[in-house]
């Protein structure tokens, strides 16, 4: 019988549970704690053949652990290191096969453990709920009455209120004392002075193309395209490199002349050809995105946009200054030179940079 | 009491000490640990733990995992330090991987490389270890919004929520100096963000830098220093504050969901030994597990294919690790904003982004006390609210989470702009609105989603659930039987209590002097009004209200 074919009254949902007045209010008004429900017992618990099963279960994730980890060493000890070594497996793609296995294995051998532990409490160990009282956490009035007069009574035998000389004295101390290890930082860096304000760049220093390492014809700087160039007299052998590169290093654009809409800035080009400090204003990205059309420049990191055309000023993003522009010539054979070190500090701003 | 303890115990030293050598084997364990107990007294400290009640939740569990991809990252950044060189000295490469033949990069890069290439298992123990960390911080954020909208950061618990926080904080600094470790040009260039960021902060920045990096950017000091501050220091205080944070949940004992049999005063579930040591035991296998699997077929932060860091070079989709992405969103949206005055710079495209950062971090930390105030609640509360009969705090919630979610977006706006092919301009510029919008929208609308769902636990409380059954009555009408609630139910959805607003107290006292009444108290009152108020809940129903619509049966 369905229960379409039995719509008596009795059958209904609402009949089953009786009609209103059922629930049991507290004395709060609000329904009452009907306690804790009696526990139902699981499968395993009452028949033992299931209780079994589960304990070959359990067994099996414990096995498949063991057999996952001789797994482990066979692939320690069968498959070679190194970026060469490439196997393709779907859906995956190509994977080195010793980090592959390795990584499956060890998976594996973990996981099941985890698996056969959870299983083993959640079939075989009891799941009857146990009620615990808890206690404030705050301590009783008694304790807290002693431990105010014990406390009073240890600061009255120290003195430490009345004797007004040895607990200045005392402060004193140990208000001084951390001093010594404040100072001991001291040597940990240089002070700034003028170091951010400064870079290797300087009136006659020729630009070298960062690629080829040789001085830059001006003649070979193409409207559209984008030349990074250091400082002639800087090597990537040097053991200040990296500090040098991160301040001297410039980008090269070449702008048809009626392009230009800054004046200042054409004049301390040559023919065009333009110097910008290539580390972002923001905070110091190399900016490495040129747009031939619109001569904008894009910093990949934060997206700051600079127009190379006007004096490289911001037009879109979080840089707050424009570009520093290095003032270029041509020396007797046609290379490119700094005709003056750069007038600015580059890179991100700080406090006592001014402009 | 520690008397009747000591007696008990020699009264069972005596028996074993009475019976014969043939029972001894029985008793190696017993006596091993009398052994222990006469050096340690853990005996106290079993009984009150070994049968220790924790309640059964499937959200409490968030922690577990925070807790044991701490230890998974523990032993494999130990493994990763008999192989790893902190050095930014140079050498030329000659290793098997052959794009980077010949090229000069720091010892750091060039030992995360052989790492990586050449310790057999180095790849493995290197991937382990990023993804334990993605997964440490993330687990700590989803925990930390699990005791958030349950409430369970209320006393005697606020200084378990400043321990947690103080760990996610710790975790991600300690993340994102682990992954500038190998100065690729990835990390390398996060690190050089961060030496800008130092150097907006006004008068000290220079100086801050010059000590930190040893002296002008690079330098040669950075790697060192934060191996140290890495492998040491931080995981040192972290450890520290994570034995606090678990003492604190075993002596406050576990908060629970109401129920059946749950009251303020007890904690019902099931014991440690040998439910939970099995259970959670066997999680940190299953994390274990899932975490080493996911390195095998998943690639994080594959540094040889970035390069070595050089400060003029980048590449595009340069983005931290998640959890760094809404600090990266901060200063991508930032305007440009900058004063030069009196030979000074005031970076604030930089400085305000950076003071933003530390506010969205200072207001998780002071949740629990500002909410303490505006109550007035001085009780303790083990049950936990339901996030809806807690509008306002889940609102808030909410509103934090949209934020730091449309800055991960800010953060990504590449990304977003390449795949997704929008302007750049126009994404940054609706993540600049949106900063200021979102948060108000995402509070609203969860408000009232909240009381939407006060509403329905109230009309399934007075009119039972829906049965899904028609019924037609004798004139024709058809109506959708239903159902009463158990009375499990009924006391379930109705457990939570309901705070009335704080008031003000008369404007004039019993004597008809005008009471003085401070800006705090005022302010106090609004906000509890704007917590309580009728706008913020809804009265749960009375047995009384139950009774009066249950008795007309089938009028409703």
């Amino acid at each position: 019988m369905t229960s379409q074919d039995n719509m008596s009254e009795e059958h209904l949902p609402e009949a089953a549970h009786g009609h209103g007045g059922g629930a049991v209010v507290g004395k709060d008004g609000y329904f009452a704690d009907p306690g804790l429900p009696p526990h139902e017992h699981r499968r395993t618990d009452i028949d033992e053949k299931a209780a079994r099963r589960a304990e070959r279960q359990v067994a099996m994730w414990f096995l498949l652990s063991m057999v996952a980890t001789v797994a482990f060493i066979a692939s320690y000890v069968i498959f070679k290191p190194g970026p060469t070594h490439h196997v393709y497996i779907w859906p995956i793609g190509n994977v080195a096969p010793l980090n592959f296995s390795l990584g499956v294995t060890l998976g594996v051998s973990l996981f099941a453990i985890g698996a056969g532990a959870v299983h083993w409490a959640r079939t075989l160990m009891s799941d009857e709920e146990h009620v615990a009282e808890r206690h404030p956490i705050e301590s009783t009035p008694e304790v807290r009455e002693q431990v105010f007069a014990d406390f009073r009574q240890g600061a009255k035998e120290s003195g430490f209120g009345r004797r007004k000389l040895i607990r200045n004295t005392m402060i004193g101390a140990m208000a001084m004392v951390p001093l010594s290890a404040v100072v001991l930082f001291r040597d940990l860096g240089p002070l700034p002075e003028k170091k951010l304000d400064t870079t290797g760049w300087k009136a006659g220093m020729l630009l070298k193309n960062m690629n080829t390492g040789e001085p830059i014809m001006a003649s070979d700087v193409q409207v559209g395209s984008l030349t990074f160039a250091m400082p002639a007299d800087l090597s990537e052998d040097d053991d200040d490199f990296q500090e040098r590169i991160a301040k001297d290093a410039l980008m090269l654009v070449r702008l048809q002349p009626g392009d230009i809409k800054d004046k200042k800035s054409a004049d301390w080009g040559y023919q065009g050809v333009l110097a910008f400090s290539k580390i972002c204003t923001h905070v110091g990205c190399p900016i490495s995105l040129y747009e031939q059309q619109t001569h904008h420049v894009l910093c990949p990191c934060h997206q700051s946009t600079f127009d190379l055309s006007d004096g490289a000023r911001v037009i879109f993003g979080p840089a707050g200054h424009a570009l520093p522009q290095l003032q270029i010539g041509v020396d007797g054979t046609g290379n490119l030179e700094a005709l003056n070190g750069f007038t600015v500090p580059v890179g991100p701003g700080f406090w006592e940079r001014s402009e | 009491m520690s008397t009747h303890i000591s007696d008990a115990t020699s009264g069972a030293h005596e028996q074993i000490g009475h019976s014969e050598a043939g029972v001894e084997q029985k008793h190696l364990g017993e006596k091993s640990a009398d052994w222990v107990d006469g050096r340690l007294g853990v005996y106290n400290l079993a009984k009150a733990n070994l049968r220790k009640i924790f309640p059964d939740h499937w959200s409490f569990m968030l922690g577990e995992i925070c807790l044991y991809s701490f230890i998974i990252i523990i032993l494999t950044g130990v493994y990763l330090t008999l192989f790893f060189q902190p050095s930014m000295g140079e050498v030329v490469y000659h290793g098997s991987y052959v794009p980077l033949q010949g090229i000069k990069m720091s010892e750091a890069y060039k030992s995360a490389i052989d790492i990586s290439f050449d310790v057999r298992g180095g790849l493995l123990i290197r991937q382990i270890h990023h993804w334990a960390a993605i997964v440490f911080v993330a687990a700590m954020l989803v925990h930390m919004m699990r005791v958030f909208f349950t409430g369970a950061f209320r006393k005697p618990r606020e200084i378990n929520w400043l321990f947690g926080f103080l760990l996610l904080f710790l975790g991600m600094f300690d993340g994102f100096m682990g992954y500038s470790l190998p100065d690729d040009l990835l990390s390398g260039t996060g690190i050089r963000f961060m030496e800008g960021a130092i150097l907006s902060m006004p008068l000290v920045g220079s100086y801050v830098a010059m000590f930190l990096y040893g002296g002008q950017f690079p330098g040669n000091d950075i790697i060192p220093r934060f191996f140290t501050i890495h492998v040491l220091l931080i995981p040192g205080i972290m450890l520290g504050l994570l034995v606090a944070h678990l003492i604190l949940v075993f002596y406050h004992k576990h908060t629970q969901f109401a129920g059946p049999g749950r009251t303020e005063k007890n904690v019902v579930g099931m014991p440690l030994m040998p439910v939970y040591m099995a259970k959670a035991g066997g999680f940190f296998f299953l994390v274990f597990g899932v975490i080493a699997f996911v390195s095998a077929i998943a690639s994080v932060n594959p540094i040889w294919a970035y390069g070595p860091y050089r400060p003029d070079q980048v590449s595009t989709d340069a983005q931290p690790d998640w959890y760094m992405g809404f600090s990266e969103g901060l200063i991508r949206i930032m305007p440009g904003w900058e004063i030069r005055a009196w030979g000074h710079t005031l970076e604030l495209g930089v400085f305000i982004p950076l003071v933003i950062f530390g506010l969205m971090f200072i207001v998780i930390a002071i949740y629990p006390f500002l909410e303490g105030w505006i109550t007035g609640d001085k009780r303790e509360h083990h049950i936990l609210d339901r996030p809806r009969n807690a509008p306002v705090r889940t609102g808030l919630g909410v509103a934090w989470i949209a934020e730091y979610i449309i800055l991960l977006v800010g953060g990504g706006n590449d990304l977003f702009a390449t795949h997704l092919h929008l302007s750049i301009n126009a994404i940054t510029w609706a993540c600049r609105i949106l900063f200021f919008v979102g948060p108000v929208i995402a509070f609203m609308v969860t408000k009232r989603w909240c009381m939407g769902l006060q509403r329905r636990d109230k009309d399934k409380i007075l009119h039972g659930r829906e049965t899904g059954t028609i019924k037609r009555l004798p004139h024709g009408e058809f109506v959708e039987v239903h159902a009463q609630l158990p009375q499990e139910e009924l006391f379930r959805l109705t457990a939570h209590e309901q705070n009335a607003p704080a008031e003000l107290p008369a404007e004039v006292d019993e004597n008809g002097v005008k009471r003085k009444v401070s800006a705090a108290a005022k302010l106090r009152a609004k906000l509890s009004a704007g917590y309580f108020g009728p706008e913020s809940q809804i009265a749960k129903p009375t047995g009384e209200e139950h009774a009066e619509i249950t008795s007309g049966h089938g009028h409703h």
